[in-house]
């Protein structure tokens, strides 16, 4: 046990341990101490100073997120020293910020924006030093967009950039007045290593880093009769959206979100978790048909361990960090891509609509969707295979819009073709999820058996830790599968870039060896994806995963190859895993692409 | 016009040639950690970057840490705007600077040290590379397990400060650190380190050599021993001057002065301005009382007369910080952007007169808040010029 330290503050006592901080002292007393460049999930800068307090003794004030506590000591939040100080620091930072809140994608959502109406921050006294900046605004990338204007310099996007993410695609430039958030030679977000994951976006306290909206696009083609409009939605956004619209962070709420997709005027409500039940067959067997290359063939080209390639963060990520590992990707698309290419041929024909005429959309958790989508190969159908991608934040958007109540909607189904999915699709979700939901197809391909856990759940692969490490011993296999027998199936899952750049930097030395990756690019997989809602943090995290997991185990059908829509696919189109159909509308290739 | 100037006295310490550094170290060496620690706290020696720190307590606290791996740094990113004596200290008694290093490393322990060297100072490099290869020699001969290296600053202003300095030589953005945790506990590569301005170490040599009765001797109560002045602006004697603390403003003027003199900004543009009326009431160390305030110093001493303009003075000052603040922190960096502004608009007369009023208690807000060293004193200007000569900031 640690030692306790005893302070007070504002008078009251209170014994937390070594180590911690005011503000974590004054969290555990219930008292509030505004914040803006505090965040739990980074280190500490105390570089916005609004969250400084007095502390007896002290002729400065501290700031409360950097500062440990110590014995005796004594702190007050609330002297006007303390709040004529905020105030001017409050103050001073909308001199250097565009105001015009009313036309900001944030607003509503913004820190600073709470903070100052929270000390009535009516009249600006000071200089507006906003027409002399020469702000720019970076609208080039097709999924994230950076306005300075209203950046506050927190620095919490460099930091999520850098630490939780590894990719370091934004850094802090110049000094003094001059200082600013930039790229390497302050190039475009889309001309450099940027993964697009979002992570930044839901990190930034204010509207300075915002998704690129499709919104009125979507809503244009709900408008032209000529359309056919389908959309699909990830596991992940019926864990989030309820969260956006004022529920508690996770709250199930598929139902509400298919019935409210209706009532958008979407011709056709589908779900991506059909495809991502598709993923599971074909990159499974992908994995199956690499390690009998590997295991049987001896064939010395083949690529293992095999990485799942579903998130289009990580994706961008190794090729452009780890180019030599682009052949241990599996080639499969994402579950996106799938469904995009399949929505404008299969789906096409099934329901008779000629695929020019449809626009396919996909609500996705996810930023990095945006790019995925917008890549110049992904048009295996003929045509653009996923013409929108929005974010569960842009959905709620445009169900507020479309002044539908949605606390108040009947739960309704998805429409078919195309619109079910196994429980093992949902936990795609979820850190861990391709993972288990791969296994709990493989293991019972090779032989004949279920995985031998309880209720299906493969619990190591489960959590939010930063590398989880799961092996299967594969016994009994059936006859075709006989060259597994008594292998132990390595596995390894991530979560996170940073997380990611360890495991790989763990493969490259030759320290682990693995046969299967599962990378997910944010934290906690999709569901802490830079689409989701903000404010998060890892209770938040807990709480969504919670939700993907109760929804996986409510569902009747919990694996890939028992979804009934799966089975007719392949019997009436795509003929079997990795055939000749498949290669051409489910598999794609990768880039090489700058370090920088 | 001839005036009989009453001549404070000068000390001749620091820039003394002095050829005994083998000696000084051996019997230095020679002595206990606890003895030599004993020396410096007794000495009274401040830090003489500006702060004050008392400089034998510093290598106490990092002596006491138990860890492998320690380092000694000598400032000398030099950077206050008025400061030049460092320079001069490295250019003729490098030896000094570098015996009080190495002293320092074997109280602490440590085996390396680092001479972090203001950018534009390159052209000290070739002479001081050769006083270190002399210097190594040195403590071969003595047996000392200790080298020095030079690293180059690139011209931040904001690296003199110690945390931005760490973070400057470990490769990174130079941006101050939040304290605590200390350098003493927490400094370079995350190892306790002693970080020690040029003249500091230059002192520590005197004290060795001379023993801390005798530096005692010099200055005054809290302010202890010589300090090294760099003397600027309306003066006819403009230089390094190394004198004892604890004078008052107004001898120092009736010794530099060109007999016109309207203030003194004491401590670079980081510091205070004097002016004439607190000449006498003013006095020059480190908190100590004496006839009225007493200011620091990092030994900058700025002297204008009746011709300047205090609005340029202090334009000047403002226009520098706007560009050298690191930017990370919000009183410091749009602070000074408002001070700048602020002040032209006044003088404009697009702000009323009573708009400094506002600035001012912006100020305090600066002075309370900001992150480091710098952004706390940065506004020290402001608020002394503005408060002095208030019309010339009107009209």
């Amino acid at each position: 046990m640690s030692n306790m330290v005893n302070l007070t503050i504002n008078g009251i006592a209170v014994s937390v341990e070594e180590g911690k901080t005011i503000l974590e002292a004054a969290e555990k007393l219930h008292i509030k101490i505004p914040t803006l460049c505090y965040h739990k999930d980074l280190c500490v800068a105390g570089n916005c100073r609004v969250c400084v307090v007095e502390q007896v003794g002290n002729n400065k004030l501290v700031a409360s997120c950097a500062m440990p506590v110590s014995e005796g000591m004594e702190i007050n939040t609330n002297t006007l020293k303390v709040r004529n100080c905020r105030k001017h620091i409050i103050e001073l930072l909308l001199t250097e910020h565009n105001e015009e809140c009313t036309k900001c994608y944030r607003n509503g959502h913004c820190e600073l924006q709470e903070l100052s109406a929270e000390y009535q921050i009516t009249n600006q006294d000071f200089i507006d030093l906003v027409p002399d900046k020469n702000y720019t605004v970076d609208r080039i990338s097709p999924a994230i967009e950076k306005d300075d204007s209203k950046c506050i310099r927190c620095q919490r996007c460099v930091r999520t950039c850098a630490e939780i993410q590894s990719v370091g695609a934004i850094a802090v430039a110049h000094k003094g007045s001059e200082m600013k958030i930039s790229t390497v030679f302050d190039r475009a977000l889309d001309e450099v290593v940027c993964t697009n994951c979002g992570q930044c976006i839901v990190h930034c306290p204010t509207g300075a880093l915002t998704e690129k909206s499709y919104v009125e696009k979507v809503w244009d083609a709900i408008a032209d009769p000529e359309t056919h409009v389908v959309v699909q939605t990830a596991p992940a956004v019926r864990i989030g959206l309820g969260e956006e619209l004022g529920f508690e962070p996770g709250t199930r709420v598929t139902g509400k979100m298919v019935s409210a997709l209706r009532r958008l005027g979407f011709d056709s409500v589908l779900d991506t978790d059909f495809t991502a039940d598709l993923t599971i067959m074909e990159e499974g067997t992908e994995l199956l048909t690499r390690l009998k290359r590997a295991l049987v063939e001896d064939d010395p080209d083949v690529a293992l361990p095999m990485a799942t390639s579903c998130s289009p963060g990580w994706v961008k990520y190794i090729e452009h960090k780890y180019p030599e590992y682009l052949p241990n990707l599996s080639t499969c698309k994402s579950p996106q891509q799938m469904f995009g290419a399949l929505a404008k041929t299969y789906y096409a024909k099934n329901v008779k609509v000629d695929p020019q005429n449809i626009v396919s959309v996909s609500i996705m958790p996810c930023t990095a969707k945006k790019y995925e989508a917008n890549r110049p190969e992904m048009k295996d159908s003929g045509y653009k295979d996923v013409d929108f991608v929005l974010t569960t934040r842009e959905l709620a958007v445009m169900i507020r819009q479309a002044g539908i109540e949605f606390e108040k909607l009947n739960d309704e189904s998805f429409d078919s073709i195309m619109g079910t999915g196994s429980g093992a699709a949902v936990i795609f979700g979820a850190t861990g999820g391709v993972m288990e939901a791969a296994l709990r197809t493989a293991y019972e391909i090779v032989t004949g058996r279920e995985v031998p856990f309880d209720n299906l759940e493969i619990l190591p692969v489960r959590g939010l830790e930063g590398v989880k490490e799961a092996s299967i011993k594969i016994e009994g296999t059936v006859d075709d599968w006989k060259f597994l027998e008594g292998v132990e199936l390595k596995c390894a899952i991530t979560n996170g870039l940073e997380n990611a750049h360890q495991l790989m930097n763990n493969i490259k030395n030759g320290e682990s060896f693995y046969h299967f990756i599962e990378i997910m690019a944010c934290p906690g997989g999709c569901l802490g994806g830079g689409g989701q809602p903000y404010p998060v943090d890892d209770e938040v995290r807990m709480k969504r995963m919670q939700a993907i997991y109760n929804e996986d185990s409510d569902l009747p059908i919990r694996k890939s190859h028992e979804n009934p829509e799966i089975v007719q696919i392949y019997k009436e189109f795509l003929e079997e895993p990795l055939s000749h159909k498949s290669h051409k509308l489910l598999h794609t290739t990768y880039v090489k692409r700058e370090q920088y | 016009m001839t005036t009989t100037k009453k001549q404070l006295h000068r000390i001749d310490l620091i820039f003394k040639n002095e050829q005994d550094c083998k000696e000084i170290l051996r019997n230095a060496l020679a002595r206990s950690n606890q003895e030599v620690i004993n020396e410096m706290v007794n000495s009274g020696l401040k830090g003489r970057g500006g702060a004050g720190f008392p400089t034998g307590l510093k290598w106490k606290l990092t002596a006491e840490q138990k860890v492998d791996e320690k380092f000694v740094i000598c400032n000398a990113d030099e950077g206050e705007p008025g400061t030049f004596k460092d320079r001069e200290i490295l250019t003729r008694v490098p030896h000094k600077v570098l015996s009080g290093m190495a002293v320092c490393a074997k109280i602490i322990g440590a085996r390396k040290g680092y001479i972090y060297l203001r950018g534009e100072y390159k052209f000290l490099v070739p002479n001081l590379k050769k006083e270190l290869r002399r210097f190594h020699d040195i403590l071969d001969e003595l047996g000392l397990d200790f080298r020095v290296e030079i690293f180059m600053g690139s011209g931040a202003y904001i690296c003199g400060e110690e945390s931005a300095l760490f973070e400057s030589m470990e490769g990174k953005r130079g941006e101050p650190r939040n304290k605590p945790p200390f350098p003493t506990e927490i400094g370079y590569m995350d190892k306790p380190t002693v970080i020690n301005n040029v003249e500091t170490l230059a002192h520590s040599y005197t004290i060795l050599k001379y023993g801390a009765k005798k530096f005692r001797e010099l200055g005054v109560k809290d302010s202890r021993g010589s300090k090294v002045f760099s003397v600027s602006g309306d003066t006819p004697i403009p230089g390094i001057y190394e004198l004892e603390l604890g004078m008052s403003v107004q001898d120092f003027v009736d010794d530099f002065g060109d007999g016109d003199t309207k203030a003194v900004q004491v401590g670079g543009a980081s510091g205070f301005l004097v002016p004439r009326k607190r000449f006498g009431k003013t006095s020059i160390g480190y908190q100590g009382k004496l006839t009225g305030i007493s200011l620091p110093t990092g030994g900058s001493m700025m002297i204008f007369n009746s011709s300047r303009s205090m609005y340029n003075v202090l334009n000047n000052y403002l226009d520098f910080f706007e560009e050298e603040s690191c930017g990370q922190c919000t009183p410091c960096r749009v602070g000074c952007q408002q001070l700048l502004k602020g002040i032209k608009a006044v003088k404009r007369g697009e702000k009323p007169a009573s708009y400094l009023d506002q600035l001012l208690k912006l100020t305090d807000t600066m002075k309370l808040t900001a992150k480091c060293g710098l952004g706390q004193s940065v506004a020290n200007s402001f608020s002394s010029i503005v408060e002095n000569f208030r019309e010339e900031m009107i009209y």
